[in-house]
């Protein structure tokens, strides 16, 4: 309930890597808009590359899966790629016990704040 | 001895997922849990709301009832709605498995309520509704 909407007008495109700030608690809710939003951007734009930013993601559940997953399928199909970044801990834990890391790149969170990206 | 109950009932609207979820946390604070505690509830909570949403009632606008219950440090939820209910439980279970891969679900909604909670009950009749009976002992982090 943490300011879902303020947080998902963060996303950016840059060098056809598309960045996405995911918001504080990823749920069904939350990830309909996000894939709605991303689709539409990756269809209209050439992307070869999605950034799921999740510093400030506390609470995740299958839904959010969904979304990678589902994310990753696409890119794959257009040779391109998914990463997520910034991972907490509790995240983390989901993406491990789902699976979804044999398939994206996950990079737990550092000390510091988003120097991930150019 | 340390009981207490409640009932809550909302519209199957997206929205109520955070609401349902951040409801039963608040409910179960009294039982002194630890965080990991209350985020295993949580995510297993976000589930079964978020199944009886999308599957239940299939994105139509109807009541979901979550009735909750403490006795001593023992936590049982159930998680009802009166939609099209599951003709086979069974598989609807099982990891990776979900009846509409067309809305890119992850079919992963009952491995999380399981691996999170102790017992998980499904209680299904086509045409009449599911209820999802969970039970999880709290403090078990040692004091």
């Amino acid at each position: 309930m943490s300011g879902n909407v303020k947080a998902w007008k963060e996303q950016r495109i840059k060098d056809k890597v598309l960045w996405i700030q995911v918001p504080g608690e990823l749920d069904h809710h939350s990830a309909e808009r996000i894939c709605r939003e991303a689709d539409a951007l990756v269809r209209e734009r050439d992307i070869r590359e999605i950034v799921f930013d999740f510093s400030e993601t506390v609470f995740c559940d299958s839904s959010g899966i969904g979304m990678l997953m589902g994310r990753y399928k696409m890119m794959k199909a257009l040779g391109g790629t998914v990463r997520a970044v910034q991972v907490q801990e509790r995240v983390s834990r989901l993406l491990m016990l789902s699976g979804v890391m044999k398939l994206i790149p996950v990079e737990a969170k550092q000390g510091g704040m988003e120097n991930e990206q150019k | 001895m340390n009981r207490n109950e409640m009932k809550l009932e909302f519209d199957s609207i997206s929205t109520n997922e955070a609401f349902a979820r951040v409801t039963v946390a608040a409910f179960m604070a009294q039982m002194n849990p630890s965080m990991e505690e209350v985020a295993d509830v949580k995510t297993a909570v976000s589930e079964a709301v978020t199944n009886a949403i999308i599957h239940g009632y299939e994105g139509a606008v109807h009541k979901i009832m979550i009735s909750g219950r403490i006795e001593e440090q023992q936590l049982f939820l159930e998680i009802a709605d009166q939609g099209v209910g599951i003709v086979d439980i069974k598989k609807a279970m099982e990891p990776m498995y979900t009846s509409r891969p067309e809305l890119e679900r992850s079919g992963m909604g009952f491995l999380f309520m399981e691996a999170f909670m102790d017992e998980v009950q499904v209680i299904s009749q086509p045409g009449k509704g599911t209820t999802v009976r969970m039970k999880k002992q709290i403090g078990q982090h040692g004091a």
